[in-house]
């Protein structure tokens, strides 16, 4: 009983201190705003789009398929022969989100009847008389998916990241260096304590923030939400918790603001980039992939995308969500492990 | 009886470079002013630090009522760091209630900041506190789950002489409720007005102890006379022990009306002369033989 009276004691004091930073809080809440708003207005042309075909047992090609994804200026990537991957892919193709997908061994192809990019990338499949009669086609139908569609989810996962790596761990390195957390050492408080307040403060905020962020967002660019609200709360609410856990651990004991910083945006910014926020990691390379597969913003993009774009169940993303449990366990662990007061 | 609050045996703490304690005894009776005094680099902060159950010790035994430090010590020992940061856009009112929410018990809010004059700041915000306000809170803070023992870690340093005095008095409104205080101080006169017992630690080891009365008493039976320079210029020092400081020389005597009579014999002007007796200064400059380190 005891311990919980201090932990809520940490708790809105901490949340009083965040919401009346006022130029920290504008910020959190810009910051995706602004990132969206220029996105939109630079992809609404559709400008040097590179055509996308997704290519199924590309190592088995026949010599005529063999031909055609041999073309240079064309975006080519692998497409595992599973069924699920490829029914993955051919909602892609629904979504506009790949022009074409092609079987290079059993000679059929999928296009979107709606797509003019199809259309195009047909034109060139079937430029030789041979490839018209040889070559089976497939016709979906469906939306096109704006990149700023895509995007969102990973803009709203990284402004997430970025609030729960700077907004605990610099605040604990910062109250370390001044000896704030000295006195509270000197009180009753436990690490345990203080550390709960902190974690259940910053994630109260965060989803706040981000659900300002979202609905805000929506309003103005009438983004695709095809899944359930609550799945893609509960993706951000584990997401917020593993990228709190990480940035514990990076503050477990430093007490200079500076490498603090500095290790903040180690983690950060090659998270930012190789998380598939801005570009889909599917023509990366496996190694590139592989190391994808450990940062927590991948795992929060990819569910959040998953709902919002494919209205995906927690069924359909219950490897991500199983991967931040852990990661969230893990780091922690860690984090309460290594924290040192002073 | 007066009964043993704090027990010390022994304490040692060694850094891989500097033994900065090495292996003192300490005794606090309950109800006592406590000050532990000693140049920069003395060992003292380390000591009072493993005291708080801040550091530990390497070796060595401390007994808070006759137990080890733990949760008991905890709930009931006030700690006043000489410089500690407190909460950005939070209030001086929504400080101590965090701060009393973290006790099993508290003293009462409305005494407590009657007390430390912190009426007029309630809700004003941390950073928007003066020094001497700030200190005041911090003492607040200190005292607000109603302690049994009190850590003072130079608690007026950069305050201005009026805020000092102010200060002051509150620790002497807090002595009078019989609490323990402990103090680490440079200024000696705030040792000589508030302690009742002090102990001088140099090189990690406490050189002497006692009241500081008692202390002065036991190292010094003379006295100090001071004339400015330009008024002894005709006069021959060289049979008197003499201090040259600023302007002016000190003669240390243990016979004054000697050394007057000499002075008025050889018709030097007395009319700028100061005659002071040994202070915590004098004693501490004499144990620790040096200035105050920095």
């Amino acid at each position: 009983m005891m311990a919980f009276k201090r932990f809520l004691a940490l708790f809105f004091t901490r949340n009083k201190e965040f919401l009346r930073d006022r130029s920290s809080l504008s910020w959190n809440i810009l910051m995706p705003v602004l990132i969206v708003a220029g996105f939109s207005f630079a992809f609404s042309g559709d400008i040097g789009k590179q055509f996308k075909v997704g290519v199924i047992n590309g190592d088995t090609a026949t010599i005529e398929a063999k031909q055609f994804i041999q073309l240079k200026h064309i975006g080519f990537y692998n497409v595992s022969p599973v069924k699920a991957e490829i029914a993955r892919s051919i909602k892609k193709v629904q979504r506009h989100q790949v022009d074409l997908l092609l079987d290079a061994n059993k000679q059929q192809y999928w296009i979107n009847t709606e797509s003019p990019s199809g259309y195009l990338v047909e034109k060139i499949l079937l430029s030789s008389a041979a490839n018209q009669k040889t070559f089976e086609k497939q016709t979906v139908s469906g939306k096109q998916i704006r990149y700023i569609d895509w995007v969102i989810p990973g803009i709203l996962s990284m402004n997430m990241m970025f609030s729960a790596l700077f907004g605990v761990g610099f605040v604990i390195v910062r109250y370390r260096k001044n000896g704030m957390l000295k006195r509270l050492k000197a009180t009753p408080i436990t690490a345990f304590e203080y550390l709960s307040a902190q974690i259940a403060s910053r994630i109260i905020l965060i989803m706040i923030v981000t659900a300002f962020v979202f609905y805000g967002t929506h309003y103005f660019v009438n983004f695709v939400m095809n899944g359930s609200h609550f799945n893609l709360f509960l993706v951000f609410a584990l997401g917020a918790l593993s990228m709190i856990s990480l940035g514990l651990i990076i503050a477990a004991r430093i007490s200079s603001e500076e490498t603090a910083g500095g290790l903040l945006n180690l983690f950060s910014w090659p998270m930012m980039f190789f998380s598939g926020v801005w570009f889909s990691l599917e023509g990366a390379t496996p190694v590139m992939q592989n190391i994808a597969e450990i940062f927590p913003l991948t795992h929060v993009t990819a569910a959040a995308r998953a709902v919002m774009i494919d209205g995906a169940e927690l069924i359909d993303i219950s490897y991500h969500l199983m991967v931040l449990v852990i990661q969230s366990a893990v780091f922690l662990l860690f984090g309460s492990w290594f924290f040192k007061w002073d | 009886m007066a009964t043993n609050l704090l027990q010390i045996k022994n304490l040692v703490k060694h850094y891989p470079s500097v033994k900065a304690v090495n292996g003192i005894d300490i005794t606090l009776e309950q109800g006592i002013c406590f000050g532990l005094l000693g140049p920069n680099g003395a060992g003292k902060t380390t000591t009072i630090e493993i005291l708080e159950g801040i550091n530990q010790a390497t070796s060595g035994e401390i007994l808070y009522k006759n137990k080890p430090l733990g949760n008991q010590f905890r709930n009931e020992a006030g700690i006043m760091f000489q410089s500690t940061a407190l909460q950005d856009y939070i209030t001086v009112r929504e400080t101590l209630v965090m701060f009393s929410n973290f006790y099993p018990q508290h003293a009462d809010l409305d005494d407590l900041i009657l007390r430390c004059n912190l009426t007029e700041y309630l809700d004003q915000d941390n950073r928007q506190l003066s020094g001497g306000q700030r200190q005041r809170l911090l003492l607040a803070i200190a005292l607000v789950n109603n302690p049994d023992i009190l850590f003072l870690d130079e608690p007026t340093t950069g305050l201005d002489p009026q805020a000092r005095r102010n200060f002051w008095n509150l620790i002497d409104d807090i002595k009078a409720e019989g609490k323990t205080i402990i103090l680490t101080t440079h200024y000696m006169d705030e040792a000589y007005t508030l302690c009742d017992e002090i102990a001088i630690m140099d090189h990690g080891k406490i050189i002497a102890q006692g009241s500081p009365k008692s202390l002065l008493k036991e190292t010094f039976d003379d006295v100090i006379l001071q004339l400015p320079k330009y008024a002894l210029n005709d006069f021959d020092l060289s049979s008197y022990t003499i201090h040259e400081k600023n302007n002016h020389f000190e003669i240390t005597t243990c016979d004054v009306n000697a050394v007057i009579s000499e002075l008025i014999k050889n018709n030097i002007s007395l009319s700028q002369l100061q005659i002071r007796p040994r202070t915590l200064d004098d004693l501490f400059l004499e144990l620790t033989g040096k200035e105050l380190r920095t």
